[in-house]
């Protein structure tokens, strides 16, 4: 079937009723295929909520990352596309076939030429009396998880002002996936939380009896009461009229008749929001959902369904995966494609309350023959089981609760012969490795939220030139829904890397079998102070570019020395040896540190002197300072004797270290500012400065949301609130931008700098080499929750040690180019020539530009040796001789 | 571990120079870190390794074009004794200038002086360079 002809002349319109994940992946898919514009399609996307679609699946990470912007799904840029409208708060009442247009609530009406429904569900409330009473909620939307949340905290205030000890008390209606996901909701926020789940145990779709006894016991340890068998009769109120028991119906499990609640979340499931095609008389499925054929595409061949709402065949789908599918299936048929609706993978692995629940295939063992390998440890709280087939070698699905670490490896696997005893993918050790990856075939489904298949991973590798998992991740979309593939896509990688010649061992170099992060602890274990005897015990060879800096920069880390003592020289760059950048002639460029960018009109013309004295090129960088360029090595010290005299001190330009913390102006002269962002700004920077790191590190902050500084483009951000600062993680602009995720919020100055303080230590000792934050908060087990765990909540006991460690480095600082141009012994580096020390080097020439020296060309050289037009370096100032 | 001190003469292979010039004293090199050299019109870089050998080659690395070799990172690749161009991190045999991320190119090696030690001076030979 072609795609419908336009019922008007002009570009054909796209109209897609619904702004959820699905409808997102759909434009997206469309756009990436260029089909938008320029003679395609003119989309315009009707959304009911107020915001552009978001992930869903992330919705209870809202209550610990607790920023709606961290559910943002994709490339915000895309609802900027030319072609591309996306009309939030405008829901759709009715569809007029007819006319092929729809209405909307606010009376608008929208042509179109194609019509996509990807209206979702509704959470279904099942009609107990006493349902819509204050204090009942669901769980599907930011604002669902918004109000929720703000009623527990009401309650909360009002018992603590009433001096009731009484803990906040909830009820979640549904042991299912979503139910789950609601108790850990509540019980994040401290409520003390009952799950009532009318099946005889949790999840009872993906899990068998085994499998929901070992989950039930594992939630019940974290401090939630299961009562499965047990249905809902009714809610009532209590005297201020809010909800305050929930009744059970009789003949309930364990005699229980009722309980005493504050809040109740009904999640026992969805319903398609089919309502729009019910009015219009489109087909809908046994079971509700639009009744759609194998393309997506209703009785009328110009409305699709997808995602949810969608009853393929008869059947829907609550999982993203299967949305996804479809969404992908309708692009390609809108651009003249023909693609169908395959089945879906129902596989799920959630970490609900912290436990891992995975299910995947034939979990229940439904096909014939099918024969079950379980392993149960009820003391460690494990549950696995595999299904095969009647001959014990294919994979037909599983269970896997409490321990899910195989299922990434297992679930490609699935209709395939698994090889070797299956039972070694149960045991505790198999969980890690399992058989390799390597042996996954091609067409192997690795993403199934994505559909990313072994195949395309390893050819984002062999053909796309990606060299990491980042960029596998941003090329392919692997990994980047649910992230419970993330461990075999990381696995192909690094064998697909390997394959390649590219090093990914962690091994430094060929000096050192460890990483950075593993030397880091031999240092500060043994105690070692010098590299050749750290090389002597724990390496190989003498070192060399790669291991010599990183070994200088954790001898940095660990003790405040100055970097150029003794051996320790030998190890830098050029640039750390001479404080100074080296630049494309061999010269350098110098810059001073300019705390939060603030400078005094003395200091700027200080700095304009020297430039001026010493013939360097001015530029101001992006880091709110300046930079001179030009200077040749042995005018260094002349030109720092200068600096230093005005009161300047190194800028660290040079160092994988602190570089700046760039700030707005802030309360003091801004209109808009709510806190002094300059004064922040410059005590982190006086704080941090000479912090040795494994990358550099830049920090920033603005004075209020407007966020002027660009701090969410840092490692470190931090905005002003009303009440104090928001801090931001994770930031970098460069190669591969990324912004900063939201760490904590409202935050008052001394617990803000004790936070950047920890934030800082862990990320200097456990970071590889050249890994900058984002990418380490990435790689780190456990990612952004672990850390924030560590540095707010001290979970791994170690925040004392990182406050020490910064109090060291706070203390021992000290300005390497004063402590040097003291040093007769380190000012002897500097000389041009060991027989020539003030010679400047004879090959440099400069021309002059825009009223600045810049670097003669090879073209202009040539020519100037013939005219004699080329300006060869001098600073215009004698250099004095010390 | 100490270094030891050097033979008291040393050459690369290569033609005889026609004459040295002594450009510092011994003592005066720190170990795995170079110097530069004006030899006549040359710029030469000059290495002392931590088992106490002398090598001089080129101090022009050969990819910029800029002269910096002398300022680069001493360190090892195997068996070879290494410096690694802090320009554009290309590293080069300081026994035969060759650079080994390319080792069948000719337009990128350094070329190799004659360096000797004699009473406490270095020197480097004059006249004749190879390759
Ligand atoms: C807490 C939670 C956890 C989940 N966890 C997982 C998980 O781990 N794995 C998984 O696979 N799935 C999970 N899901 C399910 C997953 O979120 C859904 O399958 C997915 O969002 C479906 O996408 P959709 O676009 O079909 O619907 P939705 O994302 O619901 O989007 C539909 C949108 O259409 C809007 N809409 C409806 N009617 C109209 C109208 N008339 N006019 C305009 N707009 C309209 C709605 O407001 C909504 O914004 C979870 C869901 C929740 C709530
Ligand atoms: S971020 Fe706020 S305080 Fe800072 S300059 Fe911008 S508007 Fe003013
Ligand atoms: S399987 Fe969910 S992101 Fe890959």
């Amino acid at each position: 079937m072609s795609t419908p002809a336009p019922s008007t002349p002009g570009p054909r319109h796209l109209v897609v009723v619904g702004g959820g994940m699905v409808a997102h992946r759909l434009v997206e898919a469309l756009v990436d295929r260029g089909g938008v514009a320029d003679g395609g399609w003119q989309v315009t996307v009707l959304a009911e909520e107020p915001r552009a679609p978001y992930d869903r699946v992330a919705l209870t990470s809202y209550f610990s990352g607790r920023d709606p912007q961290d559910l943002a799904l994709g490339d915000p840029a895309l609802w900027d596309t030319p072609g591309v409208q996306l009309r939030r708060g405008e829901q759709v009442t009715e569809v007029d076939r007819q006319a092929r247009l729809v209405r909307t609530a606010g009376g608008r009406e929208h042509r179109y030429d194609a019509l996509v429904l990807a209206t979702g569900s509704a959470p279904f409330v099942p009609p107990v009396e006493g349902k819509d009473l204050p204090g009942c909620f669901v769980y599907r939307t930011i604002d669902d998880v918004a109000a929720l949340r703000q009623y527990v905290t009401e309650v909360d205030t009002r018992r603590q002002e009433d001096g009731s000890h009484r803990p906040v008390t909830g009820a979640v209606v549904g042991g299912g996936l979503l139910g789950l996901e609601a108790a850990g909701a509540l019980t994040a926020l401290g409520v003390q939380t009952h799950v009532v789940e009318f099946a005889p145990r949790l999840m009872p779709l993906q899990v068998d009896e085994g499998g929901g006894e070992a989950l039930q016991r594992l939630v019940g340890a974290l401090g939630v009461q299961v009562h499965a068998g047990t249905a809902t009769a009714k809610l009532t109120a209590g005297r201020d009229g809010r909800v305050a028991r929930m009744h059970a119906a009789e003949g309930s499990a364990a005699g229980l008749t009722h309980l005493d609640v504050d809040v109740v979340v009904f999640a026992a499931g969805v319903r398609p929001r089919d309502e729009l095609a019910r009015a219009c008389e489109l087909p809908v499925g046994p079971r509700g959902g639009v009744a759609v054929d194998p393309t997506c595409r209703t009785e009328d061949p110009a409305v699709w369904a997808i995602g949810e709402v969608a009853a393929v065949e008869g059947r829907t789908y609550g999982l993203v995966a299967p949305g996804y599918t479809m969404a992908e299936i309708v692009a390609d048929q809108l651009l003249g494609g023909a693609a169908e609706f395959p089945g879906a993978d129902l596989s799920t692995k959630l970490k609900l309350l912290g436990v891992d629940v995975a299910s995947f295939g034939d979990a229940f063992g439904t096909s014939p023959g099918a024969l079950s390998v379980v392993y149960g440890d009820p003391v460690a709280g494990v549950y696995k089981k595999l299904v095969l087939s009647d001959d014990a070698r294919t994979l037909l699905g599983g269970i896997l609760v409490g321990d899910a670490g195989a299922y990434a490896g297992l679930r490609p696997l699935v209709g395939r012969e698994l090889g070797g005893d299956p039972a070694a993918w149960l045991l505790p050790e198999g969980a890690e490795g399992g058989p390799a990856s390597a042996e996954l075939p091609d067409d192997a489904a690795v993403c199934s939220c994505n559909n990313v298949t072994a195949g395309s991973i390893r050819d984002a590798v062999r053909c796309d030139g990606c060299t990491d998992l980042g960029a596998v991740k941003a090329c392919t979309k692997a990994g980047t829904s649910c992230g419970s593939c993330l461990p075999l896509v990381k696995k192909l990688v690094t064998t697909e890397l390997a394959a390649a010649g590219v090093t990914v061992s962690s091994a430094l170099c060929e000096h050192f079998d460890v990483s950075r992060a593993q030397l880091f602890d031999v240092v500060r274990v043994t105690g070692i102070t010098s590299f050749s005897e750290l090389v002597d015990r724990h390496g190989r060879g003498r070192g060399c570019d790669i291991c010599k800096p990183v070994v200088a920069s954790i001898l940095a880390s660990l003790d405040s020395g100055h970097v150029l003592d003794g051996e320790r020289a030998t190890l830098q760059d050029t640039n750390d040896h001479v404080m100074a950048n080296i630049q494309k002639d061999g010269t350098y460029s110098v810059v001073p540190r300019i705390p939060g960018g603030e400078v005094t009109p003395e200091g700027l013309i200080a700095i304009g002197e020297v430039a001026r004295d010493f013939g360097l090129y001015t530029k101001i960088t992006g880091g709110q300072r300046i930079d001179l360029f030009g200077a040749r090595m042995e005018l260094l010290p002349a030109i720092w004797e200068r600096l230093v005299a005005a009161g300047f001190e190194s800028g660290h330009a040079y160092g994988k270290s602190l570089r700046t913390v760039k700030s707005c102006v802030g309360s003091t002269w801004c209109r808009y500012g709510v806190q002094d962002s300059v004064a922040l700004a410059i005590a982190l920077e006086l704080r941090y400065r000479g912090l040795r790191s494994p990358h550099k590190i830049k920090l920033g902050v603005s004075g209020c949301a407007r966020e002027c500084a660009e701090a969410r483009g840092k490692d470190v951000g931090v905005i002003a609130t009303d009440n104090g600062w928001n801090l931001y993680v994770g930031g970098n602009g460069g190669f591969t931008p990324r912004h900063a995720k939201l760490l904590a919020e409202d935050l008052d100055t001394e617990t803000l700098v004790r936070t950047i303080d920890r934030f800082l230590v862990y990320y200097v000792r456990t970071a590889d080499r050249l890994q900058r934050t984002a990418p380490w908060l990435e790689e780190i087990e456990g990612g952004l929750e672990h850390v924030r765990a560590v540095v707010l909540d001290d979970s791994l006991g170690i925040a004392a040690d990182l406050d020490a460690a910064m109090a060291d480095h706070v203390e021992g600082y000290t300005d390497e180019w004063r402590a040097t141009l003291e040093d007769p012994e380190k000012l002897r580096r500097f000389a041009s020539f060991v027989n020539a020390p003030d010679s400047p080097d004879p090959s440099l020439s400069y021309v002059v530009e825009r009223g600045q020296p810049r670097p003669s060309t090879a073209a202009e050289r040539t020519a100037g040796e013939a005219t004699g037009a080329v300006l060869v370096a001098g600073p215009r100032l004698e250099v004095f001789s010390r | 571990m100490t270094a030891t001190l050097p033979p008291e003469t040393q050459h690369s292979e290569t033609t005889a120079p026609t004459g040295w010039t002594a450009v510092c004293r011994y003592a005066d090199l720190q170990p795995e870190r170079g110097v530069a050299a004006l030899v006549g019109d040359q710029q030469v870089a000059v290495f002392r390794l931590f088992d106490g050998a002398l090598h001089a080659v080129g101090h022009r690395d050969p990819v910029s074009g800029a002269h910096v070799i002398a300022r680069g990172i001493v360190g090892t690749r195997g068996d070879a004794p290494t410096v690694a161009s802090p320009m554009y991190k290309q590293v080069f045999d300081l026994r035969t200038g060759v650079c080994l991320d390319a080792p069948d190119d000719p337009t990128v090696r350094l070329p190799v002086h004659p360096v000797q030690l004699r009473d406490g001076w270095v020197e480097i030979g004059t006249g004749a360079v190879a390759p």
